[in-house]
């Protein structure tokens, strides 16, 4: 890759050279959803990207406001949703840490479980669909057929293949059922000898190297300040993952490694998360051994659902409960909290304000997404056009989170 | 923590004297609130004082305290890579909203800052580029405030629209951005 800094001027008067605006988008099979970015092209040159997004503005925020906390879940489902369960738990570890409780031990098994095989699952289609915005088709439809394992496995849970809305405040839904485990056994058999497959497949590939090595460098100290986080910092060489640094669930008693590269480029961002697959399976093979028995959902009649439905059919009080916790929702103390996970994007936060009633005063969402599509005005100025589109796949932005 | 709360607070009493109040700390949160003016300088503070290092901007984000005075508040989450350790900083804003923009001390705050402009009509000053982001050009009102309806207001294209035309705020409208 040759660097472009400065472009030979053509003659003064030459006639027939001026900068072009082009349109790409909102509708194009590479902006991975709708977005729309004008480029000013100067010959095959993007000198000027000015993404457009908002296309899907949902205004989950503002809706938030209005719902109860347990109505939210579904809402977050829908950010990125590519991986519902990671989302969902971040929304439940910040409700949580306002009310001051923590849900069972087994239940925190099996949300990180969940968002292990969430993150595989929206790496999957990343891994897949860089390269076949590069011309290689292959790799996508083998990454789909991993994933529809993945789809299957979150049916068996929750009965629903992509929005599981499967996490609840203290705790989750329901307990696994018993024909999961040998099933997700299978599957992380199967699955590392998968990502052999898929590495094999892309890693001698040269059109893919070529488009993709070198290509879309950022350094560390502009993937800071552009904000990025997840895999796309960590391809630049930043040894950062919350799962690690500051470990929520029971992140602090599994073993595994943090990927991190040093070159910054295209295909170092596909490769972290090539390798972030292997460790997720060893995350999740960890929670089968260690998950022990006991409570799925936290035993407190005010915020959950009881366990035990016999009760509610036998007296009143537990029938008004549930009756007042279906139709009012509970109560959270006033107060903030600012609460970050290690989403496969990035930096999952949620900010909430409580004023005392069942519903948030405020909810923000710090969409990993929404800052990594920012870092696309740092990189691509002065390059091919070619060049944006695979800069635009490895950076992984969905636009359903980008636009909330 | 508390040796954290402690170096924290003491290096910014030092360096900001009793203009900068101290909210507590709480959910693995130093919580700060600043004037408006002092902003970009605390900000940069933060980031580039040795032993802080508060180099990485999580969040900026508005909101509408409405209708408790003074009404908008704009809060920014801080993250310091090298100490883990988490800052939210908020700034209680007047009406109209304005505070000087942070884009200088990092580049991520763009379209943080866009975002809060659109939703909450916060005017970042010194913003190279404050436009809508989510919301088309000539949309009117800022739809995250407390006194913007829910379902918008109604006009052909929105029949279940609150009725009444939208509040004009001709001091607010995007034309007149410095």
């Amino acid at each position: 890759m040759t660097e472009v800094t400065e472009l030979s001027l053509p003659e003064a008067d030459a006639p027939h050279t001026r900068e072009v605006l082009l349109n790409l988008g909102p509708q194009h099979p590479s902006t991975h959803g709708v977005l729309r970015l004008v480029l000013e092209l100067d010959g095959e040159y993007v000198a000027r990207v000015d993404p457009h997004i908002g296309y899907l503005h949902r205004g989950t925020e503002k809706l938030a406001e209005s719902f109860t906390y347990t109505q939210i879940f579904p809402l977050t489902d829908r950010l990125d949703y590519l991986c519902p369960p990671s989302n969902n738990l971040a929304f439940a570890l910040a409700v949580e840490k306002l009310l001051g409780i923590e849900a069972p031990i087994r239940a925190q098994y099996i949300r990180v479980l969940m968002a292990e095989l969430a993150r595989i699952s929206g790496h999957l289609l990343i891994i897949g669909a860089l390269p076949m915005d590069l011309g290689a088709m292959t790799a996508l439809l083998y990454a789909m057929r991993e994933r529809e394992m993945i789809m299957d496995l979150m049916e068996m849970i929750s009965g629903a293949r992509m929005h599981t809305s499967f996490c609840r405040v203290g705790g989750v839904r329901e307990d696994l059922p018993d024909e999961f485990f040998p099933k997700i056994r299978e599957f992380c058999d199967i699955f590392p000898n998968r990502i052999r497959d898929y590495e094999r497949l892309l890693e001698n590939n040269r059109v893919f190297l070529k488009r993709t090595q070198g290509i879309g460098v950022i350094s560390a100290a502009d993937g800071i300040d552009l904000g990025l986080s997840g895999p796309n910092l960590r391809a630049s060489g930043v040894d950062w993952d919350i799962r690690r640094d500051e470990p929520y669930e029971i992140y602090d008693r599994l073993a595994f490694n943090v990927i991190a590269r040093d070159e910054g480029d295209c295909y170092a961002r596909w490769r972290c998360r090539v390798e972030e697959m292997r460790e997720s399976v060893r995350i999740i093979e960890q929670c089968l051994d260690q998950m022990p028995d006991g409570p799925f959902q936290i035993d407190m009649p005010t915020i959950a659902f009881p366990v035990d439905k016999d009760r509610v059919h036998c007296s009143m009080e537990a029938l008004i409960q549930h009756f007042d916790l279906s139709a009012y929702g509970f109560k959270v103390p006033k107060g903030e909290v600012y609460s970050a996970i290690e989403a496969p994007k990035g930096e999952l936060g949620f900010y909430i304000i409580s004023d005392g009633s069942p519903k948030p005063f405020r909810m923000k969402v710090r969409a990993p997404s929404f800052v990594n599509l920012q870092a696309l005005f740092g990189v691509t100025n002065a390059r091919y056009l070619a060049d944006m589109i695979a800069v635009l796949g490895s950076l992984d932005p969905v636009m359903a989170e980008v636009d909330k | 923590m508390s040796a954290q709360t402690s170096l924290i607070r003491t290096l910014i009493a030092e360096r900001f004297g009793e203009a900068i109040e101290e909210l507590g700390f709480s959910h693995g949160v130093h919580a700060f609130a600043v004037p408006p003016d002092m902003i970009v300088e605390l900000c940069r503070f933060l980031k580039e004082h040795p032993a802080l290092r508060f180099d990485f901007l999580s969040d900026i984000c508005g909101v509408d305290h409405y209708p408790e005075m003074p009404r908008y508040e704009a809060v920014y989450h801080l993250y310091s890579l090298p100490n883990k350790w988490r800052v939210r900083i908020k700034c209680r804003l007047g009406d109209p909203p304005r505070v000087p923009s942070v884009t200088g001390v990092w580049r991520t705050a763009n379209w943080h800052e866009r975002e809060a402009w659109d939703m909450y009509g916060i005017r970042f000053e010194g913003h190279p580029d404050l436009r809508r982001i989510y919301m088309w050009e000539g949309f009117e009102g800022f739809p995250q405030r407390k006194d913007f309806p829910l379902r918008g207001y109604k006009d052909k294209l929105n029949p279940f629209g609150a009725e009444g035309p939208p509040p004009t705020q001709p001091d607010l409208a995007t034309k007149d951005i410095p």
